[in-house]
């Protein structure tokens, strides 16, 4: 993003038109890369065809899918033509409560990724622009992150605070921060090393200038990218702690419904039918996003190899 | 975790240029003259570890004492009891002291290899962490070696012929098993291959890691019977990390210079791969590996779990739902320290593998 536009721009646009033309010609080349990577747009159009699901779910099937009072079959029917995955415990129809359960899945999974990658991005822009003490406490704090179990650290987090799905967004987003954090640091540090940021510095340019306007829209493709790929292991994570009971048990989720199935002894009695769909879910939402994070880190920077 | 720390790495591997020959070769000579800063450089970690595990230490006290409620109403379950009961339990557990008091209990005991006695089993913590270490060690060490072996071997293959389809399958692979939930894996192959699902009849124990009176061969057997189904899980959804960071490292490697000498010299093409790029591209994985024992720690609390496996993991899910506050405070600190030695452990063998680094 950072390559100058050599097409003759006409005198007569102001520099707003001008800077947004340019964004377009970036993009669009951005997308031309994108478009060569075959996993990648395999990915997106994953994402396209779950986010759809998601979205329409409150037409298609309804909150009063995970109700438990009236629900429509007997318990643990197995597929048919009436309930094609079957039916839970309570007799919920449980193609619905996948479909319905997409949307927590999604947005846990969204919201944590997003938390986690800003407070990557603010520690890692900071650590980068201010040296000196700052920078070598917070780059202890990242390492003492970057070093704990993940799981567990999110595990204890949520078992010390209620049950609820901001528990779980918390949970996720403050323990995975520190890989962006140091990578946003690096990049930062390679940023302000150019002469563009002196020429900044020497016309008056103060630190929140520097950041914002010079430091931020540099670093940004980077966030972007790192930003996909924690969505992946925040809908992992989501569903792992649901999984392990740490969940808010009011809400259908994917991991909540396989804990659901395990509870209702489906391994045991050999109910696949039940375990199948919310796994298989989970796994290619996750894919899709690792497959979309990997095309744009590649077309963000080939040198990587990621899929040579 | 590691996956995006290891561009880094390569790229420094790149920028000193192909002007090595192998980590073997070099450095022998300057080694005896950098010995003391070697030390240094041991000294070093060796305090950034211990600062670490204090912090660990102050952390799983804190962090635990932050769940609301009475810790002895969980252990009595609810039961209507006297006073004068509870009172005892609070002596018992130390909780009538002040929380500065019991902190520094805690710390002192802690330095000695006391954390505590367990709400739940009434027994030392410690007696409970012991006895279920060498199980745990037993299942991840078991998949640790087969994950690294295999996501080597395949990393290496597919970087080889890169492009080609093998790549392209072993890559997939890698990429899905990488996207499963470890747990609802080890769900499905209960099923089908414990359970038995139509006509695959239950070929492996559903759980537990002995069946018990068995004694000599017969015992390790029935062990390595019910090893299986968990080993393939852990090592199915861990192996694609290690696959992936080779692969990408040797991708890193094969343009350089003294592939292409070697090649001149006329040596065969598996000899190339082997003597000279696979021992220079596995240095960002031997940084890896060691940091994937971190993942595993987490991979194994839901592997132990789903498999009733008796070790550290599943100790730490019974723990949780009770909340055991000392049994859990205690395996975090565990789990923990684990991961900080051998992060330790890969910043002291790095140097001594690459001679380029911490010098």
């Amino acid at each position: 993003m950072t390559t100058a536009e050599t097409t003759k721009t006409p005198a007569a646009l102001g520099p707003r038109a001008l800077a947004w033309r340019r964004r377009r010609a970036s993009a669009a080349r951005f997308w031309k890369e994108y478009r060569r990577h075959r996993a990648g747009v395999f990915g997106l159009a994953a994402l396209v065809l779950f986010a759809l699901v998601a979205l329409t779910a409150p037409l298609t099937v309804g909150s009063d899918v995970s109700s438990v009072t009236d629900a429509p079959g007997r318990p643990l029917e197995s597929p048919s033509g009436h309930f094609p995955l079957g039916t839970d415990q309570f007799g919920r129809n449980l193609l619905g409560l996948v479909i319905w359960g997409s949307r927590v899945s999604l947005l846990v999974g969204l919201l944590a990724a997003v938390l986690s990658v800003a407070i990557g991005a603010v520690i890692g822009i900071t650590a980068g622009h201010f040296r000196g003490w700052y920078a070598t406490v917070m780059m202890r704090v990242t390492d003492w992150f970057l070093v704990m179990p993940t799981l567990v650290l999110a595990i204890a987090l949520a078992t010390v605070m209620s049950r609820s799905l901001g528990t779980i967004v918390l949970a996720i987003g403050v323990t995975t921060w520190p890989t962006t954090a140091r990578l946003v640091r690096a990049q930062t540090l390679a940023v302000e090393s150019r002469p563009y940021i002196e020429r900044a510095k020497a016309l008056g340019g103060g630190h929140w200038h520097i950041m914002s306007r010079h430091v931020l829209p540099n670093v940004m493709p980077l966030v972007l990218a790192q930003t996909t790929l924690i969505i992946s292991s925040a809908i992992l994570a989501e569903a792992t702690l649901a999984f392990l009971g740490l969940g808010d048990p009011t809400v259908v989720s994917w991991g909540g419904l396989l804990q659901d199935a395990r509870e209702a002894g489906a391994v045991s009695s050999g109910d696949w039918w039940y375990l199948v769909p919310p796994g298989v879910a989970i796994a290619v939402v996750a894919l899709a996003f690792t497959l979309c994070g990997r095309a744009v880190e590649s077309v963000l920077n080939p040198r990587l190899g990621v899929s040579r | 975790m590691t996956a995006e720390a290891t561009p880094s790495l390569v790229e420094d591997a790149a920028a000193t240029g192909p002007a090595k020959s192998g980590p073997a070769g070099a450095g022998r000579a300057p080694r005896a003259r950098t010995t003391t800063a070697y030390l240094r450089y041991v000294a070093g970690k060796l305090v950034g570890a211990a600062v670490s595990l204090l912090a660990v230490l102050v952390t799983s006290f804190f962090l635990f004492r932050l769940i609301p409620g009475d810790p002895v109403k969980f252990m009595t379950g609810g039961r209507p009891v006297s006073a004068e009961q509870i009172a005892a339990y609070r002596r018992e557990f130390g909780l009538d002291l002040p929380m500065w008091q019991q902190f520094t209990e805690y710390c002192g005991k802690a330095l000695t290899g006391d954390l505590g006695t367990s709400y739940q089993f009434h027994v030392p913590v410690m007696d409970k962490i012991t006895e279920a270490l060498p199980n745990t060690l037993v299942l991840t060490g078991t998949s640790f070696l087969l994950y690294t072996a295999l996501g080597i071997f395949l990393g290496t293959r597919s970087a080889w012929r890169h492009g080609g389809l093998g790549d392209r399958l072993n890559t997939g692979l890698a990429l899905t098993l990488y996207s499963i939930p470890s747990f609802w894996l080890g769900l499905l192959l209960i099923i089908v291959l414990s359970v038995g699902a139509g006509p695959v009849p239950g070929l492996f124990p559903t759980g537990g890691m002995e069946s018990g009176g068995k004694e000599g061969f017969a015992y390790i057997v029935d062990v390595v019977h019910h090893l299986v189904l968990p080993v393939v899980t852990l090592v199915a959804v861990e192996y694609g990390q290690t696959l992936l960071v080779t692969r990408s490292a040797l991708l890193d490697e094969m343009g350089s210079d003294y592939l292409t000498t070697a090649r001149a010299k006329g040596l065969r093409d598996d000899l190339v791969r082997r003597r000279h790029a696979v021992p220079n591209a596995l240095l960002p994985t031997v940084t890896l590996i060691f940091v994937n024992l971190g993942r595993t720690v987490a991979g194994v609390i839901l592997v132990e779990t789903v498999f009733s496996w008796p070790g550290l993991g599943g100790l730490f899910y019974q723990a949780l739902s009770v909340p055991d506050l000392p049994l859990v405070q205690g395996l975090f600190f565990v789990f923990a320290s684990a991961v900080i030695l051998m992060n330790t452990l890969a910043d002291l063998l790095y140097p001594l593998l690459d001679p380029r680094v911490g010098r």
